[in-house]
Parts: structure tokens; C-alpha cells; sequence
């Protein structure tokens, strides 16, 4: 089963390699993982999704929880969450290809943030399916550069993760 | 008062009351050992490897629950540092490391004696940091040192570049320390203890099994009411043993792949078993899909969440300190009005003691060739059981588990995590820092010992009276065991050839050496060198059987009911 897990860790030097030594060391899998700084400087917060049994889930937060540098885990699938991933696709913009490639931005209420005479950069934000979704909507030869940021996720209504 | 970082390192050190320092000087921790020089309240041990310095200070720990405490250079100091953190990690030591790195300036400049020495022990720490300002550094070590000892404990490496130990900032050692991020349970949850209770009276097939959390956490004498208030029977791991006496007519003994048949029996039949800071280990339990396959009720007290239903789902997990949580069950189990059924007690004890009669542990001492395991017994007669015995890895250690019979908690020092030879004697050295009266042996084979022999020079510099046992097989006998059981009788590279005369090496260091070939010599050998040479390091050398197994044996992957036994080959 696929889990994003959100942590909140001491924002020191060195903190993301604990994390991912742990999953590494562990044989954890991870799809993805994002971290920055939050609002309070001191603390970042990073967003992990990987899969695995209840029993691999458990050990993964149990072993999350064991690291000295981290504040709070919370497993954000056990309940209602939001997740959003950002992706920016540059794509080649010429001729014909120039109006439906904003015509598909428009229909994934995707921005272009950046124009040239012959490519667009995309802006797209939602799940990740979403951002596949796009991806097999435009024609794959007209694809120069894709990125994504991996999932951030927060909890729906009182679900509050902080110190 | 403006101090620098190097004087504050050892300000620190005073501060928590250390006593010693295992260490090796180097470039990077000069200014601290200049500052160590101009001191006296604590003592530094030099010695010969930077490994031996860290198993000192571990087995120094384990035979006190005090924070053993090295200091090593950067580079290879550390580098060499490395398998005693891992052994110390895994065995979940408290110590504190404190390590040289080249200037702030320098990192990352592929500098003289540099390595990454945070990057390199992450994974084998409890927690490391690098010290970047010199006015962090208090705060740092009193970290490390909090870290160390509460919660699970482990080893904290501080990682101090030369700059900051010249640097000065205004010193006050902090009185306390609080970190949001890090606050280990220590009460166990009440109601689960409720539960326990309960499933403790209504077993019908009870069992304890005792693990190395009993010893770190100085639970035995609790565990050992509680044990006896029940009448059920205990069993130790390699880890636990000592945490309940092994004379007692309770324990059954070790468990797991060396374990007693008695012991393995009754912990593959129970209906309801008791883990008591114990983590279910491939050593232990053997394969957990075999060891699931039989039902039981398992109730599991450990202070480390993660040690919980990591191999084996448990029913009634207890977080918390060992002795408060066995404080707890005690109380609540002399407030209830219930008690074991007695009926079905009597039938469980019956079955063990038909398992006992087995004697798992026999084996057969004739005039000729000397029997490891008798060396084992004559040194628990020699010392009455009294003394603390650190071993290396391999056949020895098992034997000196299986038959030299702890009655006390710290007595038995081994590596049994990480399973590292080489630590028997810097471990024997560590134990009697610790305990500067104590009779103290070294149970050892040809192989282990000469993994840190060089030790042998600061034993004799600090006059160390450690008794070395070693068990002389000519062969790599763990590995040969395998090998004739499970490969073909192909010995590849487990022969050992050229073996030093260790009588004479003993003597070119300045100790005692005795070299032992019959078994009718043991006995005598073993007086003459703990009355005779009581306050002299003697090497005793005993030529045993080559082809000495160690019995019973749990093959690997298998389950803990399918045992080999001797009398079976």
C-alpha cells in the first residue's frame, strides 16, 4: 500500500541524510521525498511517500520516531489528506503545436510561465496522476524536459501537524 | 571564565564525573590532550588501536552502567573507531565518542587525516553531531551524554574540528537538558500492564525469556521477584545472561541457536511467553515463520517502540522502562486476587524437567585431549562462579554462555550483536577499569585473540591482572563447525597455520604465559594462575579438541524445536 508520511525535523545539517540513510539502511522504499524549511526556521518538514505492508509501515514511523533529530510522524493516508505535487514540462512550441499545447495547459489548468518562439514552459499542479494524466495527453516527441517536485501533503480540516 | 574548546572538552568531561578516557592521540586532538595533560581528576588509557580504545570503554560501561568514554583523531582514528561504535550500536552500549576532525576551513578539502566521520558512523550511532561553533560544544557533549544513557541507550560520537578546540568562548556546563525532539517514554501504559497481569495468570504453559534490556537497564533483581513470585520459568539470551541467576532451579538456561534443549523446548511450547527487553533475534528465535507457526499469547516490554512486532507480532506491547514496568506488573500482580493455576504449572514444569533430562550439555572429557568445555567448567570452579568473563566470537563464546553460570547481571561480557572478534581482551581491560578488584578472564580462541593481541602492551602498562583462557583449536572452530555441517567438510581458510608460541609472546610483552595439553593439567593450571599469579596477566594457552562442536545447535532459518543434538551424530 502507498503511505505519505509527513515529518517535522529539527532543520540542522545533515538531517535529510538520517532520514534517507534510515530507508536505505532498512531497505525501505521510497517513491519520493520532499523537504524545506517551514514557517518556524528551526524545524523542516519533509514529505515521504513510499509503499509497503502495515507491518513495513509501522517499522518505517517507528524508526522514523527513533531518530533524535525528529519532532513529529504522521502517517497522512490513515485519514482524509490533500496531496499536491508541482511539475514544470518545457515543451517544444512551434507552428501548429504552439495552440494546442496551450489549449491542453488550459484544459489541466496548467500555466505557461515561460515563452520562447518555439517552446512553453508549463506550470501543472495537482496528484500525481494528474501530472501523468498531462503527460499522456500531449504528444511524448514534444516533450524537451520535465520536473517535479514529489508529493507535499497535509491532513483535511483539524488534522494539524505541529510542535 | 573564557575557556577554549579544548578546555572545555575536558571541563565537560569533569563535569560528568569520567573517570577514564580510552584514546589515541593524533593531530587533530592535540590542543585536547594538551589540556588533558595539565589535569588530574580524570585518567587517560592509552592504547595500542583505536578499536580497542572503544571496546574498552564499552565493556568499561557494560560492566558498570557508567558512560564509557574514548577519544581518537580524525581519519583513520576514527576509521579504526569504527567496529567498536558498530559493536557498541548493536549491543546498545551507552558510551560517548569524541573525535578530532581538521579545521572548520579544511572539511570537505580532501584534507590531511580527513574523512567524513559523521557521514561514516551515522548508521552505526546512536547520534553523532559536528561541533561548528565553539560555543555549541557544552551543550554538545552535555547532549551526548543525556543521549547516551536515557531511552534505549547507544553510542554518541561528537565530532570536534582543531579549530574550535583553540577557539574561546565563556564556559558554564548546563545543568539540564530538554530537546523537543527527543523524549523517550519511561512509564509503561497501564492498562497494557493490566492486560499483562491478566494473561500472566490465566497461562497455562508460561515462560520468561530475558533479554540484554534486563542487564542495561539493572532489572534483574526485579525480574527475578517477579520470576519467582510467578514460578515460571526464565530463560536468558547471550545478551541476558546474569539478569537472572543461572543456578536458580527456575532458569533454564540460555535460548536460540546455542541454546539448552530445555530452553528452546519450553519457548517453542508456551502458551503465553513474556518478552522482557528482549528483541526476537534471528539468534534467538531462529526462523520466525517457524517460531509463528505455533500459537501463543506474547506479551513484549522493551523501551524502543521499534523493537516491537519488528520480527514477531506481539499481543501486549509495553513501552517503558524495565524496572518501572516490572515494578508496575508486580504490584498489580500482588494486588490480584488470582493465581497461576497450580495444576497446569505442575504439568509444565514436569515436561520441562523431562526436557532437562536430555542434559543438552553433555559431553565427553577422556585422558587425553582437553574438552573445551571442561577448561569452561574448571574456570567457573577455579573463580566460584564469581568472576566476570569477557569472551571474543566464535565457539569459545558459546561455550564459556552455555557453561560458566552467571548469577549476576554484568558479569558476562561478549559482542553479540555485531559478533566481533577481537574484542575479548580490550573488553577484559575496560571491565577492570571499571571494577579495579574483580577477577576478570578473558575466554578467547587462537583466531579472535590475535585480532587485538596488540593489547597486550597496555595490560601491561596498567598492570592489568586479566587472565586470558585462550581455547586453542588451531582452526577457526565457528566457521569449521559450519563448514563440516553444512559444507562438505570443505575447511576453506578456517585452518589457522603459523600460530605464534603464545607463551612466548606473552613473555615478550612481560606477562606470565602457560601453554596446557592435558586435561589432567586444567584444573592445576587454572589455581596456579588465579592464586600464584593473582596480580599477573597470564596467557593461558590450552591445546583443545579439534573437533569440538558446539552442541545444541539450531541450523540458521530453521525453527527452535529442530535441534541437533550431540548424541545424534
Amino acid at each position: 500500500m502507498r503511505h505519505i508520511i509527513s515529518i517535522l525535523i529539527e532543520n540542522e545539517a545533515g538531517a535529510l541524510s538520517r532520514v534517507s540513510g534510515l530507508f536505505s539502511a532498512r531497505a525501505f522504499n521510497i517513491e519520493s521525498l520532499t523537504v524545506a524549511p517551514t514557517e518556524d526556521a528551526s524545524l523542516s518538514r519533509m514529505t515521504i511517500v513510499s509503499t509497503g505492508s502495515d507491518d513495513v509501515i509501522e517499522q518505517i514511523t517507528k524508526q522514523l520516531n527513533k531518530l533524535i533529530d525528529v519532532v513529529k510522524v504522521v502517517d497522512l493516508s490513515e485519514a482524509a489528506h490533500i496531496e499536491r505535487e508541482l511539475m514544470l514540462v518545457k515543451v517544444r512550441a512551434a507552428g501548429k503545436d504552439r495552440e494546442e499545447m496551450k489549449r491542453i495547459a488550459d484544459i489541466f489548468r496548467g500555466r505557461i510561465i515561460d515563452v520562447t518562439d518555439s517552446a512553453y514552459v508549463i506550470e501543472l499542479t495537482g496528484n500525481g496522476s494528474k501530472l501523468d494524466a498531462f503527460l499522456e495527453a500531449i504528444d511524448r516527441s514534444l516533450i524537451l524536459e520535465t520536473v517535479r517536485t514529489g508529493v507535499s501533503g497535509i491532513g483535511r480540516g483539524d488534522r494539524i501537524l505541529k510542535v | 571564565m573564557q575557556l577554549t574548546g579544548a578546555e572545555i572538552v575536558i571541563r565537560c568531561l569533569q563535569e560528568e564525573k569520567v573517570e577514564y578516557v580510552f584514546g589515541y592521540p593524533g593531530g587533530s586532538v592535540l590542543y585536547i590532550y594538551d589540556e588533558l595533560f595539565k589535569q588530574d581528576k580524570f585518567k587517560h588509557v592509552l592504547v595500542r588501536h583505536e578499536q580497542a580504545a572503544v571496546h574498552a570503554a564499552d565493556a568499561y560501561s557494560r560492566s558498570s552502567n557508567k558512560i564509557g568514554v574514548c577519544l581518537v583523531t580524525s581519519g583513520p582514528g576514527v576509521t579504526n573507531a569504527v567496529t567498536g561504535i558498530a559493536t557498541a550500536h548493536m549491543d546498545s552500549v551507552p558510551m560517548v565518542i569524541i573525535s578530532g576532525q581538521v579545521p572548520t576551513a579544511y572539511i570537505g578539502q580532501d584534507a590531511f587525516q580527513e574523512c567524513d566521520t559523521v557521514g561514516i558512523t551515522r548508521p552505526c550511532v546512536k547520534h553523532n553531531f559536528l561541533v561548528k561553533d565553539v560555543r555549541d560544544l557544552a551543550m554538545t557533549l552535555k547532549k551526548a551524554f543525556y543521549i547516551a544513557k536515557t531511552g534505549r541507550p547507544g553510542p554518541v560520537l561528537v565530532d570536534i574540528p582543531k579549530d574550535i578546540t583553540n577557539q574561546k568562548c565563556e564556559f558554564e556546563y548546563p545543568k539540564t537538558v530538554t530537546m523537543r525532539s527527543y523524549n523517550p517514554v519511561v512509564k509503561g501504559h497501564s492498562g497494557q500492564i493490566k492486560k499483562a497481569v491478566q494473561m500472566l495468570l490465566e497461562a497455562k504453559r508460561p515462560m520468561i525469556y530475558a533479554g540484554g534490556g534486563v542487564i542495561l537497564s539493572d532489572a534483574g533483581e526485579k525480574l527475578t521477584k517477579l520470576a519467582r513470585s510467578l514460578g515460571y520459568p526464565v530463560t536468558n539470551t547471550l545478551m541476558g545472561l546474569g539478569g537472572y541467576p543461572a543456578t536458580d532451579k527456575q532458569s533454564l538456561g540460555m535460548l536460540g541457536m546455542h541454546g539448552t534443549y530445555e530452553a528452546n523446548m519450553a519457548m517453542q511450547h508456551c502458551d503465553v511467553l513474556i518478552a522482557v527487553g528482549a528483541r526476537f533475534d534471528d539468534r534467538v528465535i531462529g526462523n520466525p515463520a517457524n517460531f509463528a507457526e505455533v500459537s501463543r499469547k506474547i506479551i513484549h516490554i522493551d523501551i524502543d517502540p521499534s523493537s516491537i512486532s519488528k520480527r514477531v507480532k506481539v499481543d501486549v506491547p509495553i513501552v517503558g522502562n524495565l524496572p518501572d514496568v516490572l515494578d508496575e506488573l508486580q504490584k498489580l500482580l500482588e494486588a490480584s486476587a488470582g493465581v497461576p493455576d497450580p495444576k497446569a504449572l505442575a504439568a509444565w514444569w514436569k515436561q520441562i524437567d523431562e526436557w532437562r533430562s536430555k542434559k543438552s550439555l553433555k559431553y565427553k572429557q577422556g585422558k587425553e585431549i582437553i574438552m573445551p568445555q571442561y577448561v569452561i567448567e574448571k574456570l567457573y570452579e577455579v573463580t566460584g562462579g564469581d568472576a566476570f568473563i569477557t569472551s571474543d566470537v566464535g565457539q569459545h563464546q558459546m561455550w564459556a554462555a552455555q557453561y560458566y553460570k552467571f548469577d549476576k547481571p554484568r558479569r558476562w561480557i561478549n559482542s553479540g550483536g555485531l559478533g566481533t572478534m577481537g574484542v575479548g581482551l580490550p573488553y577484559a581491560m575496560g571491565v577492570r577499569f571499571a571494577n579495579p578488584k574483580a577477577t576478570v578472564a578473558c575466554v578467547t580462541g587462537e583466531g579472535s585473540i590475535q585480532m587485538n593481541i596488540q593489547e597486550l602492551s597496555t595490560a601491561k602498562q596498567f598492570r592489568l591482572p586479566i587472565k586470558i583462557i585462550n581455547l586453542n583449536n588451531r582452526y577457526l572452530g565457528m566457521v569449521r563447525q559450519w563448514q563440516q555441517m553444512f559444507h562438505g567438510n570443505r575447511y576453506a581458510e578456517s585452518y589457522v597455520d603459523a600460530l605464534p608460541d603464545f607463551v612466548k609472546l606473552a613473555e615478550a610483552y612481560g606477562h606470565v604465559g602457560m601453554k596446557i595439553e592435558r586435561p589432567a593439567d586444567v584444573e592445576p593450571a587454572l589455581r596456579e594462575a588465579f592464586t600464584k599469579h593473582k596480580n599477573d596477566l597470564v596467557f593461558m594457552d590450552f591445546l583443545t579438541d579439534q573437533t569440538a562442536n558446539v552442541y545444541p545447535m539450531v541450523a540458521a532459518g530453521k525453527g527452535l524445536s529442530e535441534m541437533i543434538l550431540a548424541e545424534e551424530l
